[in-house]
């Protein structure tokens, strides 16, 4: 089993954001050790001499012409927006408040 | 209408084309169906009623004036909620976007726009396209058509299931891992993952990017050609879109010829894992194809045995990265806990109420395998793997034309059989996964119906990048040779659907 204990987890989802109960790190711990054992003997297939590919089919420098297309209006960017304000997007406090 | 709606797309624009149909007799017919059974199916997650019979009186009305129409004008079509529409819902099966609206149209819904196809509506998924069953949809599962207490395969069970119980003749769908051709392998539907790039990725909501890819679901195999040619080119929009045309597919499955054509067996894709009526069936459309003419060799591809656990390693990486923007504040839901929360802890209870159980593990294993120390040992080493995979598709189009294999190791699983085991669920991908890793296309399409269950079984055709025609020039033989085996299409065997309101 590989080593993820439930602290790890906890670590994990504090970087990505997810709120996890207790029960849940548990959970998660157990699942995510059991699929790492399974996949991690990726490491074992490659060696040094055989190059990454990040994408399938390679192509390069995409460019396009550097004209003005067509873009979202300030109302449509802020459509779905859970809170808006003056035009801009709402949020709660960044920095907390001391 | 039931024949209206047992028709091809292929049928049906012609019967359009010769006014013996209208357009909003075509589409009212597919709408009474989704009423009639979808309580039963749970297919769509939105129906477009209003819209989509505007678009099918416009298009009545232009053929009455004599206006020049695209010829599938007036065919309807139903979108998997993945993929982006002005004036609908998306939801991407999560209930972090529930009643969002996106302001732009995806490039292929443009193009369904300007073909002036009637879109039915929005076809349930697993939650962002991570699952093999659509049981992981926030909104409910949903149900195989051939059997209501089983899976309709996923991520598309929901356009797979809307083309199989006659509720569309035609669905988009998107195949990151085998996302469109494992729901029609299950439910006895034709469905396509173009090459990448060939059809734009533009407003499909990015689960993976470097494997993901919208393509046709359909009844038969020129249909999806048909399909194909509509939503594929070149998009500046996306910069992965290739600048290649997209070729002459539906000439390829109308020509549909195989004598002389060499077709791959992939020797790793078969034997242990797979289901005894599985490998029968599979069997037997080998030996239609040799009847045709074609040359069956075996080839090998040795390191797809490593391709499952790469895939599971790049997908959730790339997959924890896009779904970064479900932050809580430019779309969707926003969970405020109590007090005066920073943004922060807005985030972390948004994305905790927001994303179901397979999401999240997906994002904390993509976390892990992007972490610092693990980095070279798994995202770095999985890149790797996917040059080998690409090596054996190489070397195997040496020998071959097409490849071929089973497209999932099992017909339908019953629902809930595989929900807690995750490794088990995933497990349904391991045919079709390595051409995501490749790039290169891959068609699945009705091969029978397995003994010992009597449910349908998949049959998937391989090309190299660029060379999707190959699939339908082949795939249309086959279907021909076993349509002809079974005295009709394989779905006139499927049950009636009852209990539909």
């Amino acid at each position: 089993m590989a080593e993820i204990n439930r602290d790890d987890v906890a670590h994990l989802a504090r970087l990505a954001h997810i709120d996890m109960t207790d029960d849940e790190l548990d959970r998660m711990a157990g699942e995510l050790g059991g699929i790492v054992d399974a996949i991690k003997s990726v490491s074992e297939v490659a060696g040094d001499d055989v190059p990454a590919t990040s994408h399938p089919i390679p192509l390069s420098n995409v460019f396009r012409d550097d004209v003005v297309g067509e873009t979202l209006s300030n109302e449509e960017a802020l459509l779905g927006a859970p809170d808006n304000a003056d035009g801009r997007f709402k949020v709660p406090a960044i920095l907390d408040g001391e | 209408m039931t024949e209206l709606i047992h028709l091809s797309a292929d049928a049906l624009s012609q019967k359009l084309a010769a006014k013996e149909v209208s357009a909003v007799e075509a589409t009212q017919a597919y709408l009474d169906r989704i009423d009639a059974v979808d309580g039963a199916i749970n297919a769509f997650l939105h129906v477009n009623t209003d819209e989509a019979l505007l678009v099918a009186a416009g298009v009545d009305k232009a053929r009455t004036d004599g206006d020049t129409l695209h010829p599938l004008a007036g065919v309807p079509i139903a979108v998997k909620d993945l993929i982006v529409t002005k004036g609908q819902p998306t939801t991407a099966g999560s209930r972090i976007l529930e009643g969002w609206q996106s302001p732009y149209d995806a490039t292929v819904v443009r193009k369904l726009r300007a073909a002036r196809m009637p879109i039915l509506g929005k076809t349930n998924l697993d939650e962002f396209a991570m699952g093999s069953s659509t049981e992981h949809s926030a909104y409910g599962p949903t149900r195989n058509p051939w059997d209501l207490d089983r899976i309709p395969g996923g991520s598309g069970g929901g356009s797979a299931a809307a083309v199989a119980a006659f509720e569309a003749p035609l669905a988009l769908g998107t195949d990151t891992g085998g996302s469109i051709r494992q729901p029609g392998a299950v439910t006895g539907t034709v469905g396509v993952k173009p090459t990448y790039g060939g059809v734009s990725r533009y407003g499909a909501i990015a689960m993976a990017s470097s494997l993901d890819q919208i393509g046709p679901v359909s009844r038969t195999v020129l249909d999806s050609a048909l399909l194909h040619e509509v939503i594929g080119g070149h998009d500046p929009h996306d910069s992965t879109s290739l600048t290649d045309p997209v070729g002459a597919l539906v000439e390829a499955a109308r020509l549909g010829q195989v004598e002389g054509m060499r077709i791959g067996v992939i020797k790793e894709l078969q034997g242990e894992g797979y289901q005894a009526g599985v490998l029968t069936r599979f069997h037997e459309s080998l030996d239609l194809l040799r009847s045709a003419g074609a040359e069956i060799v075996e080839v090998s591809c040795p390191n797809f045995r490593y391709a499952l656990s790469a895939y599971y390693l790049i997908m959730p990486s790339e997959a924890s990265s896009n779904l970064a923007k479900y932050d809580g504040v430019r779309f969707g839901l926003r969970v405020v806990p109590e007090g005066t929360p920073t943004i922060e802890r807005v985030m972390g209870a948004t994305r905790a109420a927001g994303f179901g159980d397979e999401v999240k593990r997906r994002i904390i294993l993509g976390t892990y395998a992007l972490s610092a120390g693990y980095y070279d040992a798994y995202y770095g080493s999985a890149q790797k793997v996917r040059t080998l995979i690409q090596r054996d598709f190489a070397a195997a189009f040496e020998q071959a034309d097409v490849l071929i294999s089973p497209t999932a190791p099992t017909t339908a699983f019953k629902l809930g059989e595989k929900l807690d085991d995750p490794l088990a669920m995933y497990l349904n991908d391991v045919a079709t996964i390595p051409a995501n890793m490749a790039g290169v296309p891959g068609l699945s399409l009705p091969g029978g119906l397995a003994d010992e269950d009597g449910l349908p079984v998949g049959i998937q055709l391989l090309a190299p990048a660029r060379k999707d025609a190959r699939l339908y020039r082949v795939g249309a033989v086959l279907e021909s040779l076993l349509e002809a085996t079974w005295g009709g299409p394989l779905l006139a065997q499927a049950p009636e659907i009852t209990g539909g309101k």
